[in-house]
């Protein structure tokens, strides 16, 4: 286990490197420089001469990329021009805001999807099942912007009972945070659940369908105790794999339910920054959801493991 | 915890966050109260969730997150907003654009026009509790003239030496005469700012900027809020009543209404004119607007290799096909205002020699007949944002009644910058937010070799027109100047002027006191939040 745990970690470095590489790059093709961006309206030359040389803009891609990785060796992910504020103190800001969105969301996506795959492939074909793929299909369908303007219009305008925008800090007052959170989490969770419950459906049909649950059913175990006990730990694995994907996904930024909602994420951070050219917040950004991306993938094989001991041989 | 903490704690009395209005509890009780909250319908509502109101903070929806806070390095229209609460100007303009003093009380010109003396107003205090003096004023013009990166020295470039003349007295010297002057310090170049602060906080000024103005810098969460609070030793203190105001950038237009109408803002800029009926329609809103002082236009590049806006006569054509208010009631309910100059027909510097021509789509065949061109091939690049698409296929459908292909191409902001910067570009959807003085909206334009005149345009007589208006305050010289400069540039078309924009605010009825400015910057004096 050790020396899986090694190997995987071992392996993340490069894949880093080669992120970074690649994003560093992409960057560059981007029409239109930073210095541009930069000078807004007025566009004095002789602003923009002053910004290509501070941030070595006319300098060729390598050196540049140097540049970079030389602070971030040094545990400098530079400062972001627009804002004029270190990357690390904007991520570390952004990060535990887009950490509990994309958690609770995970909350609500695995609260409906899994009762609902399970419930569809214990019904087959009956009405119950029909009923969840039909709320799946709609949890698929419906974009996430025009959801949330609606959940904004009936929960804060109507009935004013949850606060339209914005952030308020756990560690400042739990019940705002929450208030806060409420909607956004299930505009995103609710088309995560749609997924969650088709993959749990399907996984749940295959193991259903095996020898030792006939076994079990035969030796008179209860239907509920096959189900829960016998059938779905089996059918855990993708689920678990899926969700780690869809978390991994949600952690870079959810960008049109973080418009919509006033969240103060990675997703505003990253559009912002793209649009403006800020390459440096780019970078960090991409580097931290990269790295948060192998960790949650990492974290989905020791969890598979865990659940379903057979994979801790392997 | 970085979010949601003050880096300078709320003086008393200061209202609660916007959210507190909804769940004023200690988590012990929270899920209860949640649970209660999402399960128990309508026989809560405005019972149990809403708690009181957080009065005293004006939570003010803006379009976009400000750059740096720094009056000399800042570039966009959302960071001026955020200093017109923070930073007091030497001048500022009235509704009627005319300068009326702040922090300078009178100011006398030189005979020669070469040298502006101004007055200071006496007891004036910046935010950290130094005094505003000629020193400091002289400190602040130099840091806008000197400072690598400075966004003002272009501004104010004509200004040669500035002269301590007494405590409260300091005169610039100019290299030659410049009739703009003053309306550059009713922008950022006259916005003071503490001289110990800047040293102290060198190229991080921006962190916690220190002006003069009627609000300081409480603290700001990129993209999330900038939140300022009340200055008690501000020289204009009796007019402030509203303790806070809190910035909150919403991009989406649709998305800051809703904000309105849930109380989550007392107040938002740039109301989309499709939602003006809307408001109108809710009795708890109110709406102001009035007209901008930049504008909206087709900026040609005649220096495109083989394209056919280089021909005049083309240009001509495409102005003639062209029907502006057609434009501003297809794409913006008829909220905005037909134009073709550089300033809207409203302010009193439009050359009125030169009305709005109408659309006439026989001369513009005809004029494409005469070119040779019957169906000249143009790309119109727009901005990728809500309306600028719409407006580019309204002009695409009216300009192939007159025989052009115009094929529209939608980039973003920077983009089509860049594209403008480096000529790669036929034609361009291209706005200006304006200033106060015309030669704001022209100089950088249309002069031979300026900054941002993208279709290299250059002509003499335009030129010496340009060079007129600057060259003295005179206003009837003035007037002449833009007469002449009408003449030419009207008739050579590098761009062609279609609309100006009506700037649109949304506001809570608790709010009173509100009155629009023709630059889109909302003045915070005399504001009251009921």
């Amino acid at each position: 286990m050790l020396r899986f745990l090694a190997r995987r970690l071992a392996l993340a470095v490069p894949t880093l490197i080669l992120a970074s590489m690649i994003i560093f790059a992409l960057q560059q093709l981007l029409p239109g420089d930073v210095a541009t961006a930069l000078t807004g309206e007025e566009r004095d030359p002789q602003v923009i001469a002053f910004i290509r040389e501070k941030y070595h803009l006319d300098e060729p891609l390598p050196v540049r990329y140097g540049y970079w990785a030389g602070g971030v060796l040094r545990g400098d992910l530079g400062d972001s021009i627009r804002l004029q504020k270190p990357v690390s103190e904007l991520i570390v800001e952004k990060l535990p805001v887009t950490l509990e969105l994309a958690c609770l969301a995970m909350l609500v996506a695995l609260a409906i999807g899994v009762p609902m795959g399970v419930l569809s492939a214990v019904k087959r074909g009956q009405t119950a099942d029909t009923v969840a793929n039909g709320i799946a299909l709609w949890g698929l369908s419906v974009p996430n912007f025009w959801l949330g303007i609606l959940l904004i219009l009936l929960f804060s305008v109507e009935l004013g009972w949850l606060p339209a925008s914005g952030y308020v800090s756990p560690f400042e007052s739990l019940s705002e945070n929450l208030a806060a959170m409420v909607m956004p989490a299930f505009v995103l969770g609710n088309a995560i659940a749609a997924v969650m419950m088709r993959h749990t459906r399907a996984a749940m049909l295959g193991v259903l369908g095996s020898d030792y649950v006939r076994t079990a059913r035969a030796k008179g175990v209860s239907p509920l105790r096959v189900t829960l006990r016998h059938a779905l730990p089996n059918a855990a694995i993708p689920i678990i794999t899926l969700g780690a994907l869809e978390f991994g996904q949600l952690l870079s930024g959810a960008v049109l339910t973080e418009q919509v909602f006033s969240v103060p994420g990675f997703g505003k951070l990253m559009v912002d920054a793209v649009f403006n050219r800020d390459f440096a917040t780019v970078q960090g950004v991409v580097i931290c959801t990269a790295a948060t991306y192998i960790a949650l993938n990492l974290a989905a094989d020791l969890l598979s493991a865990a659940v379903n001991p057979k994979l801790r041989r392997a | 915890m970085p979010a949601r903490r003050a880096t300078v704690p709320p003086a008393s009395g200061a209202a609660r966050p916007a959210a507190s209005r909804y769940f004023r509890l200690h988590p012990d009780g929270l899920m209860l109260r949640l649970a209660a909250c999402l399960l128990a319908g309508i026989a809560l509502h405005g019972i149990a969730c809403a708690g009181p109101a957080a009065a005293q903070t004006l939570r003010y929806g803006m379009m976009e997150d400000p750059d740096a806070l720094d009056p000399t390095l800042a570039r966009t229209f959302a960071s001026r907003m955020v200093f017109a609460a923070l930073c007091d100007k030497l001048v500022d303009i009235g509704p009627d654009l005319k300068p009326v003093p702040q922090l300078a009380t009178s100011w006398e010109l030189a005979p020669d026009e070469k040298a502006l003396t101004m007055h200071l107003r006496p007891g004036v205090l910046f935010h950290d509790g130094e005094k505003l003096d000629a020193a400091a004023a002289k400190y602040t013009i130099e840091r806008h003239m000197k400072l690598p990166g400075s966004q003002r020295r272009s501004e104010i470039a004509p200004i040669g030496s500035v002269d301590v003349v007494d405590d409260l007295t300091f005169r610039i010297n100019l290299k030659q005469p410049f009739a703009p002057l003053l309306a550059q310090f009713t922008d950022r170049a006259g916005m003071m700012i503490s001289p110990k602060a800047a040293e102290r906080l060198g190229d991080k000024f921006a962190s916690a900027p220190v002006c003069a103005g009627p609000y300081k810098f409480v603290e700001r969460v990129p993209q999330d809020r900038i939140v300022v609070e009340r200055f008690p030793d501000y020289w204009n203190k009796g007019a402030i009543h509203i303790q806070r105001i809190e910035f909150r950038p919403i991009p989406d237009a649709t998305v800051r209404l809703t904000n309105l109408r849930a109380g989550q803002l007392d107040l938002l800029e740039r109301l989309a004119p499709t939602d003006v009926a809307q408001v109108k329609r809710d009795a708890k809103l109110k709406l102001e607007s009035t007209y901008e002082l930049g504008f909206l236009e087709v900026l040609f590049n005649p220096n495109k290799a083989g394209s056919p806006v280089a021909d005049p006569k083309v240009r001509a054509a495409f102005e003639a096909a062209l029907d502006r208010n057609a434009i501003n009631q297809v794409v913006y309910n008829g909220e905005f205002l037909a134009g073709n100059q550089w300033v809207n027909p409203k302010n009193p510097n439009y050359v009125a020699e030169y009305p709005i021509p109408k659309r006439d789509v026989a001369k513009a065949k005809a004029l494409l007949a005469e070119a040779g061109k019957p169906n000249p091939q143009i790309t119109l690049t727009v901005y990728a944002d809500s309306d600028s698409p719409r407006t580019g296929q309204v002009i695409q459908a009216m300009a192939k009644e007159a025989g052009f292909d115009v094929k529209i191409q939608a980039v973003d902001f920077t983009t089509a910058l860049d594209a403008a910067d480096k000529g790669n570009y036929e034609a361009q959807l291209y706005s200006w937010s304006g200033r106060s003085d015309p030669d704001g909206n022209t100089f950088s334009f249309l002069a031979c070799k300026a900054a941002l005149n993208y279709p290299k345009y250059c002509s003499p007589e335009a030129d010496a027109a340009l060079q007129a208006e600057r060259g003295t305050v005179d206003p009837a010289k003035r007037k002449a100047a833009w007469k002449a400069l009408a003449d030419q540039v009207l008739k050579d078309r590098p761009g062609i002027y279609i609309l100006h924009r009506k700037l649109l605010w949304a506001y809570s009825q608790k709010l009173t006191g509100f009155v629009p400015y023709p630059d889109g910057l909302v003045r915070f004096t005399g504001l009251k939040l009921n």
